[in-house]
């Protein structure tokens, strides 16, 4: 094998860069020409004084913890029985966890809107659609991460153990399952607070308020705020992403970050 | 008890060492045991398969609430629908290639080419960003750098004094768009020819070299057939990514291009096509390319998972 970098390697490894780098410095570059003739953080002055940003901000940050709480509530115990109980099970859950890529957003919600829009069940006007949405975004990511987990851990005797020590459930399940899956569960965590924090698709057609349809709206209104508001979600996507990774480090097969949109 | 199932029970317990009534109580297997997975089941029924079923059944349904293949045809028929899907297909067949094509590049140099250890942990953290920097905040950061006032387009004109409009290009169009696409497909398939690529081992490559085999026999008869189906899978990974996008390109080029997502999105908020049905089937059309494409998909993982771990 070859020793030493070639210079290929190099010349793709800078195209790469360049392409990665780019639209991201012209981002920066752009929202800080808000006051003509000089750089000036002008534009994100504008953006955070905004008290629709605060609000519509505020707003998905509720969606998250919503998401979260509902993805957890569903695929922790989903994913321990499988584990514990009916490894039979494990082919049909994974294949509805991979059901949101089969089914896009924006079909999903056209489906959700046609089937709970009119009797005998009507969901419309009750955030549930939109938290069932995000909850279905975020199965994929939830399901991978905490299986990852469970397969890395002795889960039948750790739950032996604590149940011949005469524990309930509950503690079995928060004192001995969750504390071994800590890196897992906030791999999950954070990986969907990054999926639902920025997401257009279901709050835009369902018509509620969000961070992403406010940023569409801001972009259809103004010139640089938008892309100031670009990089603060930029932010919290490289934060998200990157807490994973820290979390995850050492731990292999952990921190799963890949996706689809 | 038939003596079968009683033979099939002894031959468990021995296998686990742990007779029956020596588990703890919990354990003991029941309807209890369904308990853990039916909230997540329910939910997939009400959230994912009945609207999913919905759109279906709807696809085949008449105004008049009667059977029909009116709304089924009219996908091949109707010239709004066939443009819708011609540009869907379009943009996905090629940003899966030029994301897969430049994707293996950058993963081979990196992994292979003998670059630092630091490149390679930088940039996976930046493929991760990257794959999941799509929708909105996309959109506006190359309207930043390629559109009317973009950094690249101010610096073509201003440099080189080249009005990049004169040859007729408008990023808002499919090859526009595909420029988005590439900045969250490409890293995604870093991300997953990354382990694939470390998955090649060394001595294949020296018994090839003993064998009298140079690079095009390494390749060809070796690493390629090796990598093939990851490669494939993940292209068809990346084909789907882009034709259920619907954020990116409604921020970015609003219905300049009118992709299936897109019209699928007009068509909720008021009934463009004027036929509810035409909407069902436009749908559907987009669960059965996506479904085929999950179904190659998997079938590859499958292959994929002989050699590669």
């Amino acid at each position: 094998m070859k020793r030493g970098a070639s210079i290929w390697a190099w010349v793709i490894l800078i195209i790469g860069l360049l392409y990665f780098f780019i639209p991201l410095i012209a981002t920066f570059e752009f929202s800080l020409r808000a006051i003509k003739g000089r750089y000036s953080f002008e534009a994100y002055r504008l953006a955070f004084m905004d008290p629709a940003f605060v609000r519509n901000f505020g707003y998905s940050l509720m969606w998250c913890v919503l998401t979260i709480i509902g993805s957890l509530a569903l695929v922790v115990p989903a994913a321990y029985w499988v584990h514990l109980r009916m490894p039979r099970l494990r082919p049909v859950v994974e294949f509805v966890t991979l059901m949101p890529f089969v089914v896009p957003a924006v079909v999903l919600t056209f489906g959700l809107i046609r089937l709970y829009g009119a009797p005998p069940i009507v969901l419309i006007g009750s955030p549930i659609l939109l938290i069932a949405g995000y909850v279905v975004l975020s199965l994929p990511y939830m399901y991978r991460a905490v299986d990852t987990g469970l397969r890395a851990i002795d889960v039948r005797t750790l739950t032996e153990a604590a149940l011949s020590l005469g524990a309930g459930w509950g503690t079995i399940l928060f004192r001995v399952i969750f504390p071994n899956l800590r890196v897992a569960l906030l791999s999950g965590v954070f990986l969907t607070f990054a999926i639902v924090m920025g997401e257009f698709t279901f709050a835009s057609l369902l018509s509620w308020p969000a961070f992403g349809p406010y940023m569409e709206e801001i972009g259809a209104m103004r010139a640089y705020t938008p892309q100031a508001l670009a990089l603060v979600s930029f932010g919290l996507t490289w934060g998200s992403i990157g807490l994973i990774q820290w979390l995850g480090r050492g731990v292999p097969g952990q921190g799963q970050v890949a996706g689809a949109h | 008890m038939a003596p079968e199932s009683s033979i099939r029970n002894d031959s468990l317990s021995t296998t686990q060492g742990d007779a029956q009534p020596a588990r703890p109580p919990g354990l003991r297997p029941g309807w209890k045991d369904w308990i853990g997975v039916v909230p997540f089941f329910a939910f997939a029924v009400f959230f994912l398969f009945l609207p999913s079923m919905s759109i279906v059944y709807r696809s085949f349904e008449s105004p008049q609430h009667t059977f029909t293949l009116d709304n089924v045809i009219a996908i091949f028929t109707e010239r709004s629908l066939i443009n819708a899907y011609t540009a869907s297909l379009k943009i996905s067949l090629i940003t899966a290639a030029g994301g897969a094509v430049f994707g293996f590049l950058l993963a081979y140099a990196v992994i292979m080419g003998g670059l630092p250890r630091a490149i390679r942990t930088f940039l996976t953290t930046f493929s991760g960003v990257a794959s999941n920097f799509a929708g909105v905040p996309l959109a506006f950061a190359f309207i930043a750098t390629i559109g009317n006032a973009g950094l690249i387009t101010r610096w073509l004109e201003s440099v080189l004094g080249f009005d990049i409009h004169q040859t007729g290009f408008t990023i808002y169009s499919i090859w526009g768009l595909s420029i988005v696409y590439m900045y969250f497909q490409f890293p995604l398939m870093v991300l997953i020819m990354a382990p694939a690529l470390d998955g090649l081992r060394r001595e294949w490559r020296e018994a090839c070299e003993n064998l009298g085999g140079n690079s095009y026999h390494y390749w060809r008869f070796i690493a390629l057939p090796i990598l093939l189906p990851s490669l494939l899978g993940t292209a068809i990974l990346l084909f789907g990514n882009a034709f259920g996008a619907y954020a990116t390109a409604y921020a970015f080029s609003g219905s300049f291009i009118n992709l299936v997502t897109i019209l699928i999105g007009a068509q909720i908020q008021g009934d463009v096509l004027y036929n509810p049905g035409l909407g069902n089937a436009l749908a559907l059309g987009m669960i059965v390319i996506m479904s085929l494409s999950m179904a190659g998909y998997s079938w590859l993982q499958q292959r994929t998972a002989r050699w590669v771990r």
